[in-house]
């Protein structure tokens, strides 16, 4: 774990890195403990009242049915990141598992993987989903999630895939093998600490970008349903009172651009630290 | 020469039939029945849904799904839209120009001002400006296109009355317009959609090329040019950046992707009508044949663009085809 300690350490150290690490924990902390201090966006729609723009109760105003915006921007960041998280942490641990076996075993193995890895990178990741998600009516979020990561670790595969690759030939690697150390025992205590850096790096810039896909399918109304709150479903839903109320849809957009650039600017200086070169 | 591009042609046939198998099962394979959503709100009886599932083939063992899936495909037939009652092929060739036209505009901007800023970039690394350059590149990543495009249709299209915010020509433009007035029409409907694409994708081509400049500035010719006197605008443009131009063409393989998907949602916004806003509206009309159509065409594009850039940076660098 020591260089992952290093690259969290360095990324810290970096300008960019630390504002967007600094901003992260603050939408995590508000997302974890906002919902219970703000009124629940559920309990009083009112429609005849329809939405007020920005005022001293409603910061940032309130929406068709009268529900605060705040809240409900608050209450989709724990969707939003929920969802990312989980989905990210599934697409890691396939992807690594992929590329480990697919690097470290080679042969026919490591060639129909990556012929399949080949072929699901040619479909835009979207599509894939479309294809999926379209079936259900009503989607639900543990479907969401499960698909949303089973579809994100082709390109992670490969990178761990790579790596293997070169750590394969390091003379420790050989000094195992030639001490005779199991398959298994070279994958998780040889090879799967040499790859967490470049993992780490991986799964944070994918967590911003899980975050605009989730957005993008709720927009398309086959992400997270309402009337549960999400930045895309707001955003959706906000296209109908584009001219009249447009402050209905700009709040969750900012969110999701304040949210998705901390996540990359952490991950750039993460891998500025993982990969000297790219500085 | 001619060997490796066999080869890697052979490789990109391999890719694009394992993503059509992918695409195959995926949509036999997704769990409920397509067919039960084709009523809409009124459910249907069990005598339609035979009916159905014999038109589309669906009572065929999977076997013969596919080797009709197949043929369908050779002869260009992708079976019929449910919405629109025509075949999807025809949809599809109605439907990419408009999209060729956005995705080309969009490159050439990129291709413009993405690559002088990541020049730049490159040549003041690490100073302020590149620090806000990178930051500003990313935010446009970091934004929804949907969520842009609405922003500007509603900002520059409505509040400000200063471009068309939807559509592709001005329906009321009078039929005998001549073909300057025309051009200046579409154009005047091109700017947000052209607009809010490069914004969200810029950061991809600045950042290749940044980084690709970094490497060869650090390489001892740059540092005889200097030696010589040569004045630093010449170094930048004459020496270095003709060689980090090569390996930022690699980027058009990887950046098609993006783009695609970002026309999904850009289209959507803005009534472009090209094969993103087909691909939107599909999903919202569970029209499976039109959207597995376009997905099977986006996948042939990704593919035919990565075989064509590898070709096209062999050609230019003949180290790529010894390795």
């Amino acid at each position: 774990m020591r260089p992952v300690l290093d690259a969290l350490a360095a990324a810290w150290h970096h300008p960019q890195g630390r504002i967007g690490a600094f901003i992260l924990l603050i939408v995590a902390v508000t997302a974890i403990v906002g919902p219970w201090l703000l009124p629940d966006p559920l309990s009083q729609p009112d429609i005849l009242i329809g939405s007020t723009p920005p005022g001293l109760g409603h910061p940032f105003g309130t929406d068709q049915l009268n529900r605060d915006i705040l809240s409900r921007v608050v209450t989709g960041a724990r969707v939003s990141l929920g969802v990312a998280l989980l989905a990210v942490a599934l697409s890691m641990t396939l992807g690594a598992a992929v590329g480990l076996v697919s690097g470290y075993l080679g042969g026919v193995v490591d060639a129909v993987l990556m012929r399949l890895v080949d072929g699901a990178l040619a479909i835009p990741r979207l599509f894939i989903l479309l294809l999926v998600l379209a079936v259900w009516e009503r989607v639900p979020v543990l479907a969401l999630i499960l698909l949303i990561g089973a579809t994100g670790w082709f390109a992670t595969s490969r990178i761990v895939r790579a790596e293997v690759l070169r750590l394969r030939e390091e003379a420790y690697v050989r000094a195992a093998e030639a001490l005779g150390a199991r398959r298994r025992r070279i994958i998780f205590r040889h090879l799967l600490p040499n790859v967490v850096g470049p993992l780490l790096v991986t799964a944070t810039l994918a967590v911003g970008d899980v975050i605009l896909l989730e957005a993008g399918l709720s927009f398309l109304g086959l992400g997270i349903q309402p009337p549960m709150p999400s930045w895309g479903g707001m955003i959706l839903e906000s296209k109908e009172v584009l001219v009249s109320a447009p402050w209905a849809g700009i709040f969750p957009g900012l969110a999701i651009v304040i949210t998705v650039l901390s996540a990359n600017l952490f991950g750039d200086a993460l891998r500025d630290a993982v990969d000297p070169r790219s500085a | 020469m001619s060997g490796w591009v066999l080869r890697r042609a052979l490789q990109a046939a391999v890719t694009f039939l394992v993503a059509l198998a992918i695409l195959f099962v995926l949509m036999r394979a997704a769990p409920g029945d397509p067919l039960l959503r084709l009523g809409g709100d009124r459910p249907i009886s069990p005598k339609e849904i035979a009916v159905l599932r014999a038109r589309y083939g669906l009572d065929q063992p999977v076997g013969r799904q596919l080797t009709a899936f197949l043929q369908g495909l050779v002869h260009g037939d992708l079976g019929v839209s449910i919405e629109y009652g025509r075949p999807v092929t025809a949809l599809l060739a109605e439907r990419l120009p408009a999209t060729l036209l956005l995705g080309g505009s969009v490159l050439l901007l990129n291709f413009t001002v993405g690559l002088w800023l990541g020049v730049r970039q490159a040549v003041r690394r690490g100073r302020r400006e590149d620090r806000w350059l990178t930051t500003l590149s990313l935010a446009g990543y970091a934004m929804p296109s949907f969520w842009l495009g609405l922003v500007l249709a509603w900002l520059v299209g409505i509040h400000w009355r200063l471009l068309p915010a939807a559509g592709m020509q001005d329906p009321l433009l009078s039929s005998h317009a001549g073909w300057g007035t025309r051009a200046v029409d579409v154009l005047s409907h091109l700017v947000l959609p052209v607009l809010t694409l490069s914004v969200v994708s810029i950061a991809a081509t600045m950042r290749h090329q940044r980084s690709a400049m970094l490497e060869v500035l650090r390489l001892p010719y740059i540092l005889t040019a200097r030696a010589k006197g040569l004045p630093e605008r010449d170094i930048t443009w004459r020496h270095a950046w003709r060689n980090a131009l090569f390996p930022v063409i690699t980027l058009f393989g990887l950046w098609l992707p993006i783009l695609v998907t970002g026309s999904v949602f850009v289209e959507a916004v803005f009534a472009w009508p090209g094969l993103g806003s087909l691909a939107a509206g599909a999903v919202g009309n569970r029209d499976y044949p039109l959207l597995m159509g376009t997905s099977l065409l986006v996948a042939a594009l990704v593919v035919a663009s990565g075989f064509a850039t590898d070709v096209a940076y062999a050609l230019l660098d003949p180290r790529v085809r010894l390795a």
